[in-house]
């Protein structure tokens, strides 16, 4: 790959961190180079050393990682060799970077004007307070913030963290740079300012000429964005090439997984392929392929040599000893079909919950003698059913009260107003004791598998603490088989009763908190987004693992998320929210497959996604959601709407049926107009 | 019949309970992993280690002080039944009982063997003439102090390093020999482990530390009966003495207060934390008024109705001793009323955060109750923040016993202590010559003791602080990891 013209070229770097006694080989022997004018994206799973080689780049490396061997010349200059001082010159001046959480990356004192003037200072010639602000203005406005001149003097807790994330990249052109490294730039944005934000990296390239070096585990992402495709795994790159032929016919093994483990419409009725096992320990050296214990199509020479760097197909390159031939024949057969559960069908009458004109208000206290000044609406009058045995999913953006919803739901936050029935019971009005007793039919699963475990208690007393308060099991001994049995269910051995939280996984932890839930025996079960904190392999374990627990226990499901391609994999039902309110409710082949309410439409283009389909209508929201503090009167939708009609702005829109298990909240269905 | 009457003052009981509460918190601790994992972080530092045994030293001294006991009197003229004097001593005070009983008539400097101030003396020919008189015990050995003192004092010292050389070569011996067994390792391949400083435990710097303080003990020991070896105070007390004495004031307003302190800081900080609403609201409030009264006039006021109380009610305490320690005891619990908003604040906080946390939601979606979630899913989680606080206190509550004994509002001015000893030297440092020694004495010992329980808390801190977790390594550490420091890299 050696050529002079490359802008970047990355040769055998080794970065490693010490950690304890040991040391990580966290990037061993990563070699790419990077084009004018191209993005390239290093894609891999956590843990996998992606951010590592964009640090590495840097040279902004913890204080107990070196980088050991290789090296990165960007228009031929060894970066490794560079002494400090002249290596400040290079950043921001010739690679710019952007980081993932837009929130912690620019300092909350200062306002963004002055932290952009600051980079301009630094590598400009700019001269001038004028000058400097006139320079600004011109960086926010090609970032896409409205009102540029006027936002120098903000905040950043003025703005959203779209906008943030627009001010961070506007921060790192303000020194044009050749290379934009952008590590996971939206990974902690919303889908709609997602691509907000990959629509404005696009134009920025196009109009300035520079490379992006786009680091990310959205298979999505990458495939909307990059020219070309690096696959990461356990420190090394294992795939690279074109995207086209990439996304065509992946060919390491890991890279196939990845696409296999996806879900989608498509895969409803299978389970999601999964990759066994984990990630490799990187303190040690390898003598055969990393990937090789994790791989199905593995053979003798894999575990006794390193797989040669060869070029498999023009311009695809791969790391890996199978051939043409052994890649066509599977050494296992493909995952198999589920158990063909079919769809129950919904009889009218056997809802399970039954939610009404749900309200959850927070007053907001001023002054002295706490007077509630405002009300924060945060889930203002929904209506939700749900049928035993199915999955309803609630999607929106964060923000919007899904999670509200939930602990209204299951009494953790008193509802203001709206009744609950579950069973046929109303939950709302019921005294704390017998709540207390019916808790055990509701459960909750957590998003985050890290802060849902209490890391000072052992799995079994975990798992113990819930039948306990609710009266499961009448002895110890019975409870303790209990737990044995549903560890085993949720795929734990029984070893890890007496193991704390930390000696596990996040798909692991995951396990451990569903096996949580279980023990009491619910019926329903609520999911907060519990897979949006794992990785796409270890997601497909947990999704099938949810799924088939439904299939045996006729579990019922209310899924709340943000990811639509989870929603097409799992959800009978899908109900959209938006700013407290539900605008679009229906079966999931109705709602996706011909969504009504335009914000619904919204959200599903802007999704990003593998496959473009040919004539696929893109919709590009502008602007954010606003503040349930302060909602746009009539529809809440209205200020964004690309198709908003003059009523929307006065009357709430009302509920119109499309058809009998489908309606939505928009006026453009209203009695009058349609 | 016993030899002896033992006396249990109500600040020994409190110092053994809060000694056996800690063995069982090790006992605790050595079951239960993640505190494990991060009290080995402390063991391995070896500031921390050589910190450790200092405190060790000190605490040795101090529970030697708190053994009371009476002797019996002798009985005169065929009394019957068995009478005890009426002071009370320590196992401290037999041990060291050649510094108690050589009491001098007033001033005399470190290692003096003349009084400080010119006296008439009386000649054996009948004379009188104005000078210095001989010391009665320092120095008495001497017939010729001016040529002799040096001398004896420099081969006085010379026999109890030599002494103290030895024993700390059998220790050492003795510790190389252990960890040859259990390791399974040759003696030679040991001591040069630990010579290099390698290892799990810092055993170089714990013996280095061990030696320095077997150095000074000896030279006590060889010493103290000869000389004052930091002279004598007004009325020919040893002030060496005197400083020994202070460590278990000292001791008892560090440990004590904290006990007293921790219910309240505990129960209302997670309490408000928690509950929220109007218990917080009483909770904050009642921090506050109390944060906003000067501590010194709020002790002040207590210490003096304290003071009316004993006085009023003479009978109810049966020695000098045990008036002094209620009145220490009292300062204690006074202290720890005043001083527990601190940490209530921060516990306030940190349960607001922690009762917002998915486990704790998921508890009460389980229905358990509100006791039975501050006490398995809150309190775990908070007790790091409270031991970091609790020992960095301690330094900080030793210094507070000096400034108020010195301000006058302090222990019982029977007890001895380094605040009453600073007290003294108020006046003497205005002396014309000065008298400097006291004032040194007071400064040294409880600068060993603050200085010991700083770095010992600091790095419990690093250990215990989960922000923490991105430790720095040290670059040995690193360069041995890497092999080499390569070119061009400015950090690290």
């Amino acid at each position: 790959m050696a050529d002079g013209g490359h802008l970047l070229q990355v040769e055998r770097l080794r970065t490693w961190l010490a950690s304890g006694d040991a040391v990580v080989r966290a990037v061993d022997g990563v070699s790419f180079s990077l084009e004018q004018n191209q993005t390239f994206a290093l894609l891999g799973e956590s843990g996998c050393g992606k951010s590592m080689t964009a640090l590495s780049l840097m040279r902004l490396l913890p204080e107990n990682g070196r980088i050991v061997s290789g090296s990165v010349r960007l228009h031929g200059q060894d970066l490794t060799a560079l002494p400090e001082v002249a290596m400040r010159g290079v950043r921001g001046r010739q690679i710019g970077m952007i980081f993932q959480e837009p929130m912690l990356s620019l300092n909350p004192v200062m306002p963004v004007g002055e932290q952009i003037a600051e980079v301009l200072h630094r590598h400009g010639p700019v001269e001038g307070r004028r000058a400097v602000r006139g320079r600004v203005a011109e960086l926010l406005r090609a970032v896409g913030i409205p009102d540029a001149a006027h936002r120098f003097d903000a905040y950043p807790f003025q703005l959203s963290g779209g906008m943030k994330q627009r001010v961070m990249i506007a921060m790192s052109l303000a020194g044009k740079p050749d290379l934009l490294i952008a590590d996971e730039p939206t990974t902690a944005l919303d889908v709609t300012i997602q691509a907000q934000v990959l629509q404005l990296m696009r134009d920025l390239q196009a109009a300035s000429g520079m490379s992006i070096l786009l680091i990310t585990h959205d298979l999505g992402v990458v495939a909307e964005m990059a020219h070309r495709v690096a696959v990461m795994y356990a420190g090394e790159i294992v795939e690279l090439a074109d995207r086209e032929r990439f996304f065509g016919a992946p060919f390491h093994p890991y890279s196939r997984k990845l696409f296999a483990a996806l879900p989608g419409w498509g895969k409803r009725t299978q389970k999601l392929e999964v990759i066994g096992g984990s990630v490799p320990s990187l303190t040690g050296t390898f003598r055969g392929c990393r990937f090789a214990p994790r791989c199905d199509l593995v053979w003798g020479l894999c575990h006794e040599a390193v797989p040669p760097w060869r070029e498999v197909s023009p311009g695809q390159w791969a790391r890996c000893h199978l051939t043409e031939g052994r890649r066509a024949a599977p050494a296992v057969a493909p995952a198999g079909l589920r158990e063909a559960a079919p769809v129950p069908v919904a009889a009218a009458g056997e809802a399970l919950l039954r939610v009404e004109d749900l309200r959850v208000h927070f007053p907001v206290h001023k002054g002295v003698f706490k007077r509630v000044a405002a009300l924060v609406k945060a889930v203002d009058g929904v209506s939700l059913s749900i049928q035993r045995g199915r999955t309803l999913a609630l999607v929106g953006e964060s923000g919007c009260g899904k999670t509200t919803v939930a602990k209204g739901i299951l009494q953790l936050i008193r509802p203001s107003g709206g009744r609950v029935y579950f069973a046929g019971t109303e939950l709302t009005t019921l005294k704390r004791s017998t709540l207390r007793r019916r808790r055990g039919e509701f459960q909750f699963i957590f998003q985050d598998p890290y802060a849902s475990l209490n890391p000072r208690m052992p799995i079994a007393d975990i798992i113990e603490e819930g039948m306990v308060a609710l009266g499961v099991g009448a002895s110890k001994e019975e409870r303790h088989r209990r737990i044995d049995d549903i560890l085993a269910q949720v795929g734990l051995s029984a070893e890890a009763r007496q193991r704390y939280p930390h000696e596990f996984s996040g798909g692991q932890r995951q396990r451990v908190a569903i096996a949580r839930a279980l023990a009491v025996g619910p019926k329903l079960i609520i999911c907060d987004e519990p897979t949006s904190a794992l990785d796409v392999s270890v997601q497909a374990q947990i999704l099938n693992l949810l799924k088939r627990l439904q299939d045996e226990l006729g579990l019922t499901y209310l899924f709340i998320t943000h990811n639509l391609s989870v929603v097409e994999y799992l959800a009978h039902d899908v109900a959209v929210m938006y700013l407290g309110r539900i605008v679009e409710q229906g079966s999931a082949p109705e709602v996706l497959g011909r969504p009504a309410h335009p914000y619904t439409r919204a959200l599903l283009s802007a999704v990003p996604v593998i496959e473009r389909a040919a004539g696929r209508p893109v919709m590009r929201l502008q602007g954010d959601p606003p503040s349930p503090l302060a909602p746009p009167p009539g529809c809440h939708f209205h200020p964004r709407c690309p198709e908003a009609l003059p009523i929307c702005s006065g009357t709430e829109p009302p509920l119109v049926q499309i058809s009998p298990t489908h309606g939505t909240r928009c006026h453009l269905h209203g009695p009058g107009i349609s | 019949m016993m030899p002896f009457k033992p006396v249990l003052l109500w600040t020994d009981l409190l110092i053994f309970l809060l000694f056996a509460g800690v063995a069982a918190f090790a006992l605790y601790v050595r079951r239960h992993e993640h505190l494990a994992a991060s009290w080995r972080r402390v063991v391995r530092d070896p500031a921390g280690m050589a910190a450790l045994v200092v405190l060790v030293a000190y605490v040795a001294i101090g529970l030697m002080d708190s053994v009371h006991f009476r002797l019996p009197l002798a009985n005169h003229g065929g009394e019957t039944g068995r009478y005890y004097s009426a002071e009370v001593l320590s196992l401290l005070d037999v041990v060291a009982s050649p510094l108690r009983e050589h009491v001098e008539k007033t001033y005399s400097a470190p290692f003096a063997t003349h009084l400080y101030a010119k006296e008439a003396i009386v000649l054996p020919d009948g004379r009188r003439i104005r000078g210095y008189p001989r010391l009665k015990y320092g120095g008495a050995q001497l017939a010729h102090p001016e040529r002799e003192r040096g001398p004896d004092i420099l081969y006085t010292a010379l026999a109890a390093a030599g002494k103290a050389a030895l024993l700390w070569a059998l220790l050492g011996y003795g510790l190389v020999q252990w960890l040859a067994r259990r390791q399974r390792r040759s003696a030679a391949a040991v001591w040069a482990a630990m010579w290099r400083g390698g290892g799990e435990i810092p055993w170089r710097s714990l013996l280095a530390t061990l030696g320095a303080i077997l150095l000074l003990v000896f030279l006590a020991i060889g010493l103290g009966p000869k000389y004052h070896v930091l002279g004598t105070d007004k009325v020919g007390q040893d002030v060496f003495y005197q400083a020994l004495k202070s460590i278990r004031t000292g001791l008892v307003i560090g440990t004590l207060t904290t006990l007293v302190m921790l219910p309240f800081a505990l129960l209302l900080g997670i309490m408000a934390g928690y509950l929220r609403g109007w218990a917080d609201d009483v909770i904050q409030y009642i921090y506050t008024t109390l944060n906003s009264i000067p501590s010194v006039l709020l002790i002040a006021a207590a210490v003096l109705i304290m003071q009316v109380y004993i006085e009023s009610n003479p009978d109810l305490f049966d020695t000098v001793a045990a008036r002094a320690d209620i009145r220490l005891l009292f300062l204690c619990i006074i202290l720890g009323v005043t001083s527990w908003t601190g940490l209530c604040r921060l516990l306030r906080g940190e349960a607001l955060k922690l009762r917002e946390l998915d486990y704790v939601q998921a508890a009460q979606a389980f229905g358990v109750g509100h006791w039975r979630i501050i006490s398995r899913h809150i309190l775990p989680n908070v007790m790091h923040i409270v031991l970091i606080s609790v020992v960095m206190d301690f330094s900080g509550l030793v210094l507070a016993e000096a400034v108020l004994s010195y301000v006058g509002v302090g222990v019982d001015p029977s007890t001895q202590s380094w605040g009453n000893m600073i007290n003294s030297a108020r006046l003497e440092m205005a002396r014309e010559p000065m008298v400097w020694w006291s004032l040194l004495a007071a400064f040294v010992f409880m600068f060993g003791l603050v200085l010991a329980a700083n770095v010992f808390a600091d790095v419990v801190r690093d250990a215990f602080d989960p922000h923490a977790e991105a430790r720095r390594i040290p670059s040995a550490v690193l360069s041995r990891l890497f092999g080499r420091r390569p070119d061009g890299e400015s950090h690290g």
